[in-house]
């Protein structure tokens, strides 16, 4: 059990940024949020998944909708505990400890906002290990745990109870009623005992946040290249290899806020002695790189976008014309490759007609 | 052509007289309080010395630090209030929640919240109300406030609603100034509302300083047309400049680059900009800043401007030396352009590192009798320190070990030595004039930017059509053809309007045509 830090608020926003791969939305807003309950004197405790009692409710909490709505509409700041709180009384039952359910992007914070203004704790792992366009992607899922019932609230208060014959479907309904909200809304969903946390959930992801952001700053201070130096750092972690795969300049960004998401491409023409023109699909998410319609990196492996000098992790909303920029990809740990899990988030999870193929062997 | 590049600093103004590539004249001069005699003074003697006539200048390229540091030192700053439309949404950060304390309370820290605003596909989050707004003026009247931010939830893709908040407010506030977000800024309504707030808060100096500037241009006679520098290093027109001051941000870090590559022919190096209240040290990349990526910090607070990613620190040739018990201290307060008053060696009574670096004999400048009685331990002490401060920024610039070179240009440059580390630095001709030389070889951009409907062209037909509008009206406007690249391009599908638009804008930049 730890209390988190304003410079680990400040890590977790950049290392959160690089789990997102480009979309989860910008922790900025989110880093903000906690920064300002903290600033009131409020504090977020951290729970190490076996430190979980078997048989209590863990809720997670969460955003869901576009990026690049959430730049523009700022939660009101209450819709997430409201969310929690509807859930609880649905369940009958008092959660002791709130979970991201993503540990990429503005998700990783959004649980830590909850416990401050809560007092309960937050439990240091998630259900996606990474950042994920939809809700059923997500190993809790895949291992088992439902995600309904599920309460979705607005910035008026407005809310919906959703039960869904499957986690997919509870998808659908839910990202119906997300727009319907204005392309943001704030949730509660996959309710499970601390027993399920142990068994389904990707573990220690929020401290691996820190330990990102925290090793790209050290490096910066030491003058030593972050990118080498975040690359030699994952091998320690369940994220076990990682490697560049492209550098050059953003010739083209295609970006449509359509259905609740962010869909587009991104095409960085190669420099420094890569020839030719990475084309990055994205919803929400970074998802496919080829070049000359080749696979260099397919999900759910990492592909991050990252600022060519400065190592700092670009997300999709921000990503622009000239930017010089870095991709690297890394393999997400063994739970979130197996065949079942490859089938909810692998490329046939996106429609994509490519088989999966870890980073690892794409070389 | 001929061309006058000014720079005005906090501490001097430079101005020099450029045909072509030559510089044909420099003129170094102090700003003065009411900006204008040092602009007159600068102009003067930079045209005598070139021996051109006035009226045979074609055109005159200011840039300033003037705005940047008042928000930096929190000066000249008017209370301003802001009011965003969003409610209930966006009430978990209000506006300036991320800005250093001490500038929130520089300018009041006055903000409401008020019902409006869009949603990202055009719908009103809720319908704006006019009482609720004049509510709120009636309060600004109260507290006597004088210039207002607007910012409206995704003003950038439907500015209606946040240009009828203007317009209610204007109504019922007459001669306050409005700023709206929508015209600063893009996507991203912290960042955007930021923009506008610091805009609104510098409008009265800004209205003073532009009115001088010109006032300075016509009583030497100078008649050809009158530019600042923006942010991104390019020129924009002066009408332009005085309602949107917070544009001329960071355009002295790239004036000074630019001029420093110009000046020194090095390419790629360390440029560190002394002058008289901060320096500033930025990376150059084959001639041109290096450009922050994400978010750039001001004085404290987060934007979304396109610039070079510049880190400053409060040293310059004014900065204040105080010998406490802590060890001695070097600026961030500065005497600015009292520096020829004030400092010791002025016969003032204000102890600045012009006063340490003219004792040390490293340079000689004012009155070095009035010195002679520092001690040498204070001295060295405070030599010491300054390079130990500008060795620390450039540290912090550098992204890599490689043993590049630092190019060191402004007035103040004088109190740094010939090594920095492990690095060798470079003071080209004319150093001091660096940013005035940078102001007057800008570069010329063109910009477009219009909804194309995607029923009749392709969205890479429509993109393209942009970027040819945009290379052509760089061109129109001054730029040498084969120098023209897109620096900008960013298209926004327009998801209310049926019939599938989008909007696509563009800006081209070239070099000027010399």
């Amino acid at each position: 059990m730890w209390q988190v830090t304003k410079q680990d608020l400040m890590d977790l926003a950049v290392g959160a940024a690089f789990l997102g791969t480009g979309g989860g939305g910008d922790p900025y807003v989110g880093r903000l949020m906690v920064q300002a309950a903290m600033d009131e004197g409020k504090t977020v405790t951290i729970l190490d998944p076996t430190e979980v009692p078997d048989d209590v409710l863990v809720i997670p909490t969460a955003m869901m909708g576009a990026p690049t709505v959430l730049v523009e509409k700022i939660p009101s700041g209450e819709e997430a505990v409201a969310s929690l709180r509807r859930l609880e009384k649905y369940l009958g039952k008092k959660a002791y400890a709130t979970m991201p359910i993503e540990c990429g992007g503005i998700n990783s914070t959004i649980p830590l906002l909850v416990g401050a203004m809560t007092g309960l704790p937050v439990v240091d792992a998630d259900g996606m290990g990474r950042a994920f366009p939809e809700l059923h992607m997500e190993t809790f899922s895949v291992l088992g745990v439902r995600g309904t019932p599920m309460v979705v609230t607005n910035e008026y208060g407005d809310c919906a109870i959703i039960e869904a014959r499957d986690d997919k479907f509870m998808e659908w309904i839910s990202r119906g009623v997300t727009i319907r909200m204005g392309g943001a809304a704030y949730i509660a969903e996959y309710a499970m005992s601390g027993a399920d946390v142990k068994r389904t959930a990707v573990p220690n992801t929020i401290s691996l946040g820190i330990r990102i952001g925290r090793c790209l700053r050290e490096a910066k201070t030491n003058h030593e290249n972050p990118i080498d130096a975040l690359l030699k750092m994952l091998p320690q972690t369940l994220y076990s290899y990682g490697r560049v795969i492209w550098r050059g300049k953003v010739v083209d960004v295609q970006r449509e806020t359509k259905m609740g998401w962010v869909l587009g491409n991104a095409k960085i023409e190669g420099f420094d002695g890569w020839k030719g023109v990475m084309e990055i699909q994205v919803q929400n998410e970074n998802l496919i790189a080829r070049v000359d319609g080749k696979v260099r990196a397919i999900v759910p492996d990492l592909i991050c976008i990252m600022e060519a000098e400065t190592a700092e992790p670009i997300t999709t909303e921000y990503l622009r014309y000239g930017q010089r920029v870095v991709v690297v990809s890394v393999a997400v740990p063994p739970i979130m490759r197996t065949p079942k899990a490859l089938e909810v988030f692998g490329p046939k999870g996106f429609q994509i007609d490519e088989p999966y193929t870890p980073i690892e062997q794409l070389a | 052509m001929i061309r006058i590049g000014i720079d005005v600093g906090g501490t001097n103004t430079d101005a020099v007289v450029m045909e072509g590539e030559r510089v044909l004249a420099s003129y170094k001069a102090s700003t003065s309080a009411d900006v204008t005699s040092g602009v007159s003074e600068a102009l003067a003697g930079a045209l005598k010395q070139s021996g051109v006539p006035a009226n045979l200048i074609d055109v005159v390229a200011l840039g300033t630090t003037h705005f940047t540091n008042a928000v930096v030192q929190r000066r000249d700053l008017i209370p301003t209030a802001a009011v965003r439309l969003g409610l209930p949404a966006t009430q978990a950060l209000p506006p300036m929640v991320d800005w250093s304390p001490d500038l929130r309370d520089a300018i009041g820290g006055h903000f409401y919240f008020a019902h409006g605003g869009h949603e990202f596909d055009g719908r009103p989050i809720t319908p704006l109300d006019p009482d609720e707004l004049r509510k709120i003026a009636r309060d600004i009247t109260k507290k006597k406030i004088r210039t207002v931010a607007v910012s409206s939830v995704f003003s950038p893709v439907n500015s209606e609603v946040e240009r009828k908040a203007g317009e209610v407010l204007a109504a019922a506030l007459p001669g306050v100034h409005i700023t709206l977000s929508s015209d600063i800024g893009r996507i991203g309504l912290l960042e955007r509302e930021n923009a506008a707030i610091m805009n609104a808060c510098l409008m009265d100096l800004s209205r003073g300083v532009i009115e001088a500037f010109r006032n300075s241009l016509e009583k030497n006679g100078i008649t050809g047309r009158f530019f600042l520098t923006q942010n991104d290093g390019t020129l924009m027109d002066a009408a332009l400049a005085e309602r949107f001051p917070v544009l001329t941000f960071a355009s002295g870090p790239t004036n000074s680059m630019r001029g420093a590559t110009f000046l020194s022919g090095v390419k790629d190096g360390i440029v560190i900009d002394i002058g008289g209240t901060t320096t500033d040290v930025g990376s150059l990349k084959s001639g041109f800043p290096r450009e922050a990526s994400v978010a750039v910090e001001i004085g404290g607070v987060r934007t979304n401007f396109r610039m070079p990613d510049v880190f400053s620190i409060g040293l310059g040739g004014g900065s204040l030396v105080v010998d406490g018990d802590d060890g001695v201290t070097v600026g961030p307060r500065s005497v600015g352009y009292r520096l020829t008053k004030d400092a010791h060696i002025f016969g003032g009574k204000t102890l600045t590192t012009s006063d340490i670096i003219v004792a040390a004999g490293r340079a000689d400048f004012g009155d070095r009798s009035k010195v002679k009685h520092l001690p040498p331990a204070l001295i060295t002490k405070t030599r010491a320190r300054i390079m130990e401060m500008v060795a620390n920024a450039v540290e912090r610039t550098r992204l890599s070990p490689d043993p590049l070179p630092v190019i060191a240009v402004g007035g103040g440059s004088v109190l740094v030595d010939t090594k920095i580390g492990n690095l060798d630095v470079i003071k080209p001709k004319h150093f001091s004039c660096a940013n005035a030389v940078g102001a007057a070889i800008a570069q010329i951009s063109g910009e477009v930017d219009r909804v194309y409907r995607l029923s009749n062209s392709s969205r890479e037909e429509a993109v393209a059509d942009a970027r040819e509008r945009a290379t052509q009206a760089a061109i129109a406007a001054g730029a040498r053809a084969d120098s023209v690249t897109i620096v900008d391009i960013e298209d926004v599908p327009i998801a209310y309007i049926p019939g599938n638009a989008t909007r696509v804008r563009v800006k081209a930049v070239g070099e000027l045509a010399l």
